[in-house]
């Protein structure tokens, strides 16, 4: 700026000054640090939790308070580090979703290849694909007891069933992300349709492929609790109804709560997988939490 | 400008002036759509060629039938006495992008073609020579960097490497640094010009920058759209090598002008 045109601004605004440094004001909510607003709103709503239990005000069949439910926290707990019933539970389902998840991925990374990679696949394969996703897949629960039995392979077959679709599809779309450039690269330097697919377009996929798979620890988890429910057996799913049934309601949290240890646990491991097989995108925003 | 157009005068240079590659009567056609009708070109051994043009007149179609990624509907390609049927070793092209693979460092990104085409322990003892070309270029010290830490210029460095690492005889390049600012452009044109020069690379240019053309090209091409074809050859008789004070000198503004003359009548319909 000229000296003519600061004198001028500065006559015109009195408080202009041409060097002034401002920065920019974040409203108060979004500068609280992060563990104090989720300790905040756990609060709130452990607040919230504990009154409308402790007035009375909601039946503790329905809702039992904070404290009991606590209580019961740590009974199954105990239960589970002496080697009890809960912890024979929590194996099996453990062992649904880990089988269930392995088939799926192994499935759904096959069929996706077919899909992504072939003609016949895009266009035969894939419309009955779509079909059948489009379906409640919950719905062929009883047929899957019916072939299966009431053992763990009718729900790992449920949840395979539920998880393998989010796959597919991922994997399929990987395929096609790498750029027309990139293909044409691997085309001047005499690539073979299989280096191809295996040098390139397969790494290219890979951020995608880990999408479907989240997408699947979560399906693997909901498919093998819904055949516990369903179908019986030793599972947490089943005790969740036991429980449900007798009342006691405090019970079906505290299973909850160390269920969702057993789902948090899959999908981290598929994130740490993700972030040591994919570590170019180190840089990058991770998708998905975590 | 009669001075400036000699069709039939070669220049100096390289002493062999046999054609490396010759494209007679070739046609494209997409369709009913025909990209390309009746081309003719030939390339020397270790001439600069350019080729300039609208936008869509088929110059990347051009290109990618000369790297036997798409074949022509009809004519002759031949390259070094065979007729291109396909991808060659003995042909190098270059692309807009650098298109580096983001899970392979600086130097097994140089390396990929010598990879795919013999094999890991093929790359492995061609990487002294990745090293080489990473140092010609002047960024032998990115060898272990991925390339989402290389700039665009460092990028498209390695990509000119990633070309000549399996030697080709001919370099095609489609508007190679066309993503980079100016003074990186110029820089770099510099330093193909100097690749070549050394290796006495026969190399084929598409630009839409008539100064680009000019001061690499021994030969520039004049391309037409509707359907694309060769409409003039401009011979450039600037000594080499080229550097960019030539630029200022009245005979380069000539010749520039007179280009962008035939451009525009081109592009007017005169
Ligand atoms: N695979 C294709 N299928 C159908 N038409 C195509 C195909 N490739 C190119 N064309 C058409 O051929 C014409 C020439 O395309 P080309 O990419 O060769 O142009 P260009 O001269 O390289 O243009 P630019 O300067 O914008 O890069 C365009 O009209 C384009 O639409
Ligand atoms: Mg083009």
């Amino acid at each position: 700026m000229t000296d003519q045109g600061y004198t001028a601004a500065k006559a015109e605004h009195p408080a202009y000054e041409g060097d002034t440094i401002w920065t920019e004001q974040e409203p108060l909510i979004d500068r609280i640090p992060r563990w104090l607003a989720m300790t905040g709103l756990m609060v709130l709503i452990l607040g919230i939790w504990f009154g409308l239990t402790a007035t009375g005000l909601v039946s503790p069949i329905i809702l039992p308070g904070p404290g009991e439910t606590w209580d019961d926290i740590v009974f199954v707990g105990r239960n589970m580090v002496t080697g009890g019933y809960v912890l024979e539970a929590m194996w099996t389902t453990s062992r649904t979703v880990l089988y269930a998840f392995a088939q799926a991925t192994t499935l759904g990374f096959s069929l996706g290849v077919l899909v992504g990679e072939t003609k016949f696949g895009e266009r035969a394969v894939m419309p009955y694909l779509v079909a059948i996703d489009t379906m409640p897949k919950v719905a062929f629960a009883p047929l899957f007891i019916a072939w299966l039995g009431f053992g763990i392979s009718s729900k790992v077959a449920l949840a395979t069933f539920i998880a393998t679709f989010p796959i597919v599809v991922s994997t399929a779309a990987g395929l096609y992300a790498a750029s027309e450039n990139e293909r044409m690269l691997f085309k001047s330097i005499g690539a073979t349709r299989m280096q191809t697919l295996l040098r390139l377009k397969l790494p290219t996929g890979l951020p995608y492929f880990f999408t479907g798979l989240k997408i699947a620890a979560v399906g693997v988890m909901a498919g093998a609790i819904t055949g516990e429910f369903l179908g019986g057996g030793e599972g947490v799913g089943a005790l969740i109804r036991v429980s449900a049934s007798q009342l006691n309601t405090p019970r079906v949290f505290s299973l909850i709560i160390y269920l969702s240890f057993l789902g948090l646990a899959l999908f981290l491991m598929v994130v740490w997988l993700e972030r040591t097989l994919v570590f170019w995108r180190k840089s990058d925003k991770p998708s998905g939490m975590g | 400008m009669s001075q400036v157009v000699k069709m039939d005068s070669r220049r100096e240079g390289p002493a062999v002036t046999r054609p490396v590659y010759q494209i007679e009567r070739m046609s494209k056609s997409f369709g009913a759509f025909r990209a390309l009708q009746g081309v003719n070109l030939t390339l020397n051994k270790g001439e600069f060629g350019a080729v300039i043009g609208s936008s869509g007149c088929g110059k990347s179609t051009l290109l990618k039938i000369m790297a036997g990624l798409m074949p022509p509907s009809s004519g002759r390609v031949v390259l070094a006495g065979k007729p291109v049927l396909g991808p060659r070793r003995d042909i190098g092209m270059m692309f807009q992008q650098a298109t580096l693979l983001p899970w392979k460092t600086t130097l097994e990104n140089v390396l990929l073609p010598i990879e795919i085409r013999d094999g890991k322990g093929a790359a492995r003892a061609a990487a002294g020579r990745a090293r080489d070309l990473l140092e010609l270029v002047g960024i032998g010290r990115a060898e272990k960097v991925y390339p989402g830490e290389l700039s665009g210029g460092m990028a498209q460095r390695a990509s000119i490497c990633r070309m000549l690492i399996s030697e080709p005889e001919v370099l095609l390049l489609d508007e190679p640094f066309s993503a980079l600012d100016e003074l990186t452009r110029d820089f770099m044109n510099m330093e193909l010009q100097r690749i070549c020069l050394e290796r006495h690379a026969t190399a084929f240019l598409v630009t839409h920058s008539i100064p680009e053309a000019v001061i690499l090209a021994d030969r520039i091409y004049i391309m037409q759209a509707n359907p694309g074809h060769v409409a003039e050859i401009v011979d450039i008789d600037l000594p080499r090598p080229r550097n960019l004070d030539m630029i200022n000198t009245p005979k380069f503004g000539e010749i520039v002008h007179y280009i962008r003359e035939k451009l525009g009548q081109e592009a007017f319909g005169t």
